[in-house]
């Protein structure tokens, strides 16, 4: 029996290691700076600055990551783990982060850029047509960003339920506004907003009530604790099975993975479009890294238990992304789809539990690390490409307007197909040594009917992607259709840092993936 | 099982006598017809007159409600601080210190936009 005297004798004061959560410190520092500069600043050098500052604190929270890189333990009295696949996610995060960052402050193609003036101006209202006629720029997201992607960095990287929950609100609560702030189809937007707030809210129950159960079975909330209590065999193993089944629920829906996906398309097709890459990039990157974490050091020892399910899942989720995929008749959603199938696809990596590579490496984790990198700057670069197509109402997403589209403009034609081919992993992109990692640690962890059924829907997944480069290329161009808009410099480089991203990875992938296996295993 | 016994007697009383007080007023209770019966009790705002369009109310309350739970919330935070303050020692004040200074930074940033003026 604890009694409230001996809990006092116990007591030990936590720590906090702050060289060992400098990147998070520093992205969270950078947020609140801006919220200062919010409040202080004169309007008119806000996005300047708010940029300059947000760009530099990402290089900065990078710079931090490399020189931790092979330093590995866990911080903050344990309920922060950094390790391998942890900093491996933090550095791709923040990579990633960079163009959309760049991609989001673009304000010339949409004169005052993408985001409405303010946010809470009702749609089509005076003041919100004073507000736009003053071509006042939206700065608010650069702190929601900085505070998004502090959440991000600190879900993959959380070592017990808690702190992993307090993350999925951090990175889950500054994306929901800014899938409202679109200027343009406004409705559309907030109707994303809602949406992915009240699912969002929804599975946040499901992975609450998941880590309860889990705390009954354990008694902790560590992930270490709970692997302990598996391995022992020790508690009442329903309370695991049902806590691993509502956690691992709430992470599948923030991946984006069939059956819970049915936000994906609605939200990513409502959000403003440099959002919507951010989102589809970032956010996959660090639910994946969360739920690696759950799944291996967890539960590894009830592998067993979970690898069907998740095999369940992945055919499921390449079959809903890549078939649903193919009915869509409008871009950003075609997009959403194919994020879905992509879901699939890295859960069939993550299937590879078993699977050790020749140098030690856990195949399974390393697969997966590099899967989400390579499509990470890939999907940032696409959804940056769709921004370019316009016509007077904004963004030309409905499929039939990009019929012809190399005629008006090559280069982006040729780029959008460059990114198109690596989603479908033609050679020569970084899609292809991506799958090929994935496919092969599942063979290797003797899920070849997977294996075989990833396969065909990849097969089935390239043919939509074909589709929209034979209509670009190959199509009479509407009278009336769309024009591709010149960006400003901070697009064209969100861009090509996609494409060039997607072509090294292609060509050369072997350092990264080297440094994928590097980073395969988990400190516990 | 023993520990959780107090604790459930104490629910099972607390609903005995909620179940017991409403079940009486209703069984022995007069019913007169009242007005002012119907009006919001104690607190709360007047439900009349209703705004035009519908029920839309003025987005200052919903500022102030906000305010009002970051400050409540920073409160909750601070009583078990200032309850084992000296176990916690200077670690805690440092910690202590960086939440503040976070709330402070929020606060600023409302003042400065005006969320504190009603009109």
């Amino acid at each position: 029996m604890n009694t409230g005297l001996t809990l006092a004798a116990e007591f030990e004061t936590p720590s906090v290691e702050y060289r060992l959560l400098a990147p998070m410190l520093i992205v969270f520092g950078v947020a609140v700076a801006g919220v200062l500069l919010e409040a202080f600043m004169p309007r008119p050098f806000r996005h300047e600055t708010q940029l300059g500052l947000a760009v530099a604190g990402l290089l900065a929270a990078f710079a931090s990551v490399v020189m931790l890189a092979g330093d590995y333990s866990v911080a903050a009295s344990g309920s922060v783990a950094v390790d391998g696949p942890a900093l491996f996610l933090q550095g791709a995060i923040l990579l990633m982060a960079i163009p959309g960052v760049l991609a989001t402050a673009e304000r010339k193609v949409d004169v005052g850029g993408v985001f409405a003036p303010a946010g809470s101006s009702t749609p089509g209202s005076p003041a919100e047509r004073l507000l736009v006629a003053e071509k006042i720029t939206q700065t608010e997201v650069f702190p929601l960003l900085m505070f998004a992607i502090g959440g991000m960095l600190l879900f993959p990287a959380s070592n017990d339920l808690l702190t992993m929950f307090v993350a999925l609100e951090v990175l889950s609560l500054p994306l929901y506004l800014l899938c409202g702030l679109a200027r343009r189809r406004r409705l559309l937007s907030q109707e994303a907003s809602l949406k992915y707030f009240l699912l969002g809210a929804y599975s946040s129950a499901f992975f609450l009530y998941g880590v309860a159960l889990l705390y009954g079975y354990a008694g902790t909330v560590r992930l270490s604790g709970i692997a302990e209590a598996v391995s022992s065999e020790a508690g009442n193993e329903t309370l695991l099975l049902t806590g691993t089944a509502l956690l691992t629920v709430g992470l599948l829906f923030k991946v984006g993975a069939a059956p819970f996906h049915s936000w994906t398309p609605d939200v990513y097709q409502g959000a403003p479009t440099p959002i919507t890459g951010f989102m589809a990039a970032c956010t996959k990157v660090a639910a994946f890294g969360a739920l690696l974490r759950v799944l291996y050091v967890g539960v590894g020892g009830l592998a067993w238990e979970w690898e069907p399910v998740i095999w369940g899942i992945a055919i499921l989720t390449m079959g809903v992304g890549s078939v649903l995929a193919l009915t869509q008749t409008d871009i950003k959603r075609m997009l959403a789809y194919s994020s879905i199938a992509h879901a699939g696809f890295i859960l069939t990596g993550l299937v590879g539990t078993d699977a050790v590579g020749a140098d030690g490496e856990l195949l399974g984790v390393s697969s997966v690390l590099f899967y989400l990198v390579t499509y990470g700057f890939s999907t940032i670069g696409a959804f940056a490409v769709v921004t370019l197509v316009r016509d007077a109402a904004g963004e030309a997403t409905h499929l039939s307007q990009w019929a012809g589209l190399a005629r008006r403009s090559p280069v982006i034609a040729v780029v959008f197909t460059f990114f198109l081919a690596a989603f479908a992993g033609i050679p020569l992109t970084s899609g292809f040594t991506a799958k090929f990692a994935v496919f092969s640690a599942a063979w290797a962890g003797d899920a070849r009917v997977l294996v075989i059924i990833g396969v065909i829907m990849s097969a089935v997944a390239a043919f939509f992607y074909f589709r929209v480069i034979v209509l670009m290329f190959f199509s009479a161009p509407a009278p009336d259709g769309p024009s591709v808009v010149v960006p400003s410099p901070l697009t064209t480089v969100a861009i090509a840092i996609g494409a060039a991203v997607t072509l090294l990875l292609g060509v050369f992938p072997t350092y990264v993936l080297e440094l994928a296996g590097l980073a395969s295993q988990f400190v516990r | 099982m023993n520990s959780y016994v107090p604790i459930l007697v104490l629910g099972a009383l607390s609903l005995g006598f909620a179940v017991f007080s409403i079940a009486a007023g209703h069984l022995t209770g007069p019913r007169r017809f009242n007005r002012a019966k119907l009006d919001a009790y104690e607190c709360g705002i007047e439900p009349t007159p209703q705004p035009v369009g519908g029920g839309r109310f003025p987005v200052k309350y919903y500022l102030t409600a906000m305010l009002f739970i970051i400050f409540d919330i920073e409160i909750v935070f601070l009583y078990p601080w200032a309850v084992s303050f000296d176990a916690l020692g200077m670690f805690g004040l440092v910690e202590m210190g960086l939440f503040i200074l976070t709330l402070l930074v929020v606060y600023a940033y409302v003042w400065r936009r005006g969320g504190l003026e009603w009109d």
